[in-house]
């Protein structure tokens, strides 16, 4: 642990920035690598819980990153896995239980989802991809940077999903009551789980139409 | 009994992993390509969550409640160690995909070389993890229930990546837009039939 930063380049340098920003662009872990939807969309329905979600994997993706790539040269090859499962498991068990003791009625909320986060293909996806091959601080970075390209999809679904479901953000009324009078309805729908698909199918139409070269042929 | 048909059906139809949880997306999405790995891989999900959900529960029951250690000695009575039960559940999900994994690859290796990648990569299915935290929130009565649980949320996972490859199949043919093509329209596609499996709600068997 105590050689984290090492190399002679800065810390800060474009390399390493890239390596912090490209993920909640190009190479976003969710709607250009099809990764970690699976325990993300249920969250969605309000922005609170999102929130909550994408700060945990974040954490979870960061440390996880520094961990194993931290100890990437003393791991044999073939048992791998479960040192990365043992590590990731570890993680979000402490996760779990700050967020049990902080924000117990998000906690309550997250349900089994947070549980969830030892599955998420991103973590794993991370961690075999990248740290295993490079050193710490660029693993963190990319751990960083895939969580918050994760974090930043969820907010825009809870944002679009709360907004039009429940006319609420974070909880705070945003459609005005007059508007209720004219005879505007919350769309309900919005709160049920196959529009959260919906909205992520649309929002890769639109990133995909921004960034031709990433269609598929 | 009746209680445990009405799981399964509940489990497969109403419940069901993909379009109520979402679980299990990343390979729903990437291996939906072609309808025979779909059925192989379906079919190794459901055989793995219909042992391990059980034996999990299992596990929960005796081993980590608040309490269940007092069938060792009553001093245990108020050890409480359901905090590890992340780290067991994944421990015995992984040890258990790595023994399928071993005797497919012994008893049939031309499954074994159909499947690739994908066997290995169940450890890490959300469907199964899943799985097995709601059949530790939904607090079933017995084992039975549970298998019950895991069995009817396989075969739904499984049906649900079928008729998600059979679909791809065809509209391959179709005239997408093309940046919805892949992914983009996958997802649409899981989401409108999502809404059709809701038209299940509130079937009751008793």
């Amino acid at each position: 642990m105590s050689k984290g930063v090492e190399e002679k380049e800065p810390m800060f340098s474009l390399k390493n920035m890239k390596l912090l920003w490209g993920p909640l662009n190009r190479n976003n872990p969710v709607i250009v690598q099809i990764l970690g939807i699976c325990s993300a969309l249920a969250v969605t329905a309000k922005l609170k819980p999102a929130f909550v979600m994408a700060v945990s994997v974040t954490v979870v993706t960061a440390f996880s990153n520094l961990i194993m790539s931290c100890l990437r040269k003393g791991i044999p090859n073939r048992i791998r896995i479960i040192v990365q499962l043992v590590v990731i498991a570890t993680l979000v068990i402490l996760v779990d239980q700050v967020l049990k003791a902080y924000v117990y009625d998000v906690s309550k909320q997250l349900s089994v989802f947070v549980g969830l986060i030892i599955t998420n293909c991103i973590i794993m996806g991370r961690v075999e991809a990248f740290a295993l091959g490079n050193k710490p601080w660029p693993s963190f970075l990319d751990g960083i940077g895939n969580g918050l390209g994760y974090g930043l999809i969820l907010i825009v679904v809870a944002i679009v999903r709360e907004l039009f479901g429940s006319g609420t953000l974070w909880g705070y009324q945003i459609i005005p009551q007059w508007l209720y009078e004219q005879g505007y309805v919350n769309n309900s729908l919005m709160l049920l789980p196959p529009m959260a698909l919906i909205i992520v199918g649309v929002i890769i139409w639109i990133h995909r139409s921004k960034n031709r070269d990433l269609i598929e042929k | 009994m009746e209680s445990i048909f009405n799981i399964f059906i509940k489990s497969i139809f109403i419940d069901n992993m993909v379009f109520a949880y979402f679980f299990g997306m990343c390979s729903y999405i990437a291996v939906s390509k072609n309808v025979k790995t779909a059925l192989g891989l379906g079919a190794a999900v459901t055989f793995v969550m219909f042992i391990t959900v059980p034996l999990n529960y299992l596990i929960d029951e005796f081993l980590l409640q608040p309490g269940a250690l007092a069938w060792i000695s009553p001093k245990l009575a108020d050890v409480d160690l359901s905090f590890l039960s992340f780290i067991v559940f994944i421990a015995v999900i992984a040890s258990f995909v790595q023994l399928v994994e071993m005797i497919v690859e012994r008893f049939s290796p031309s499954l074994y070389n159909s499947l690739g990648i994908f066997l290995p990569l169940i450890a890490v299915n959300c469907a199964i993890m899943g799985g097995s935290l709601f059949m530790q929130q939904r607090e079933f009565l017995n084992v039975g229930e549970a298998a019950s649980y895991g069995l009817g949320s396989g075969i739904g996972w499984w049906l649900a990546i079928l008729m998600m490859a059979a679909i791809r199949e065809k509209i391959t043919y179709s005239n997408i837009p093309a940046p919805l093509r892949g992914p983009g329209i996958a997802f649409i596609l899981t989401g409108l039939m999502g809404i059709a499996f809701m038209s299940f709600l509130g079937i009751q068997i008793n």
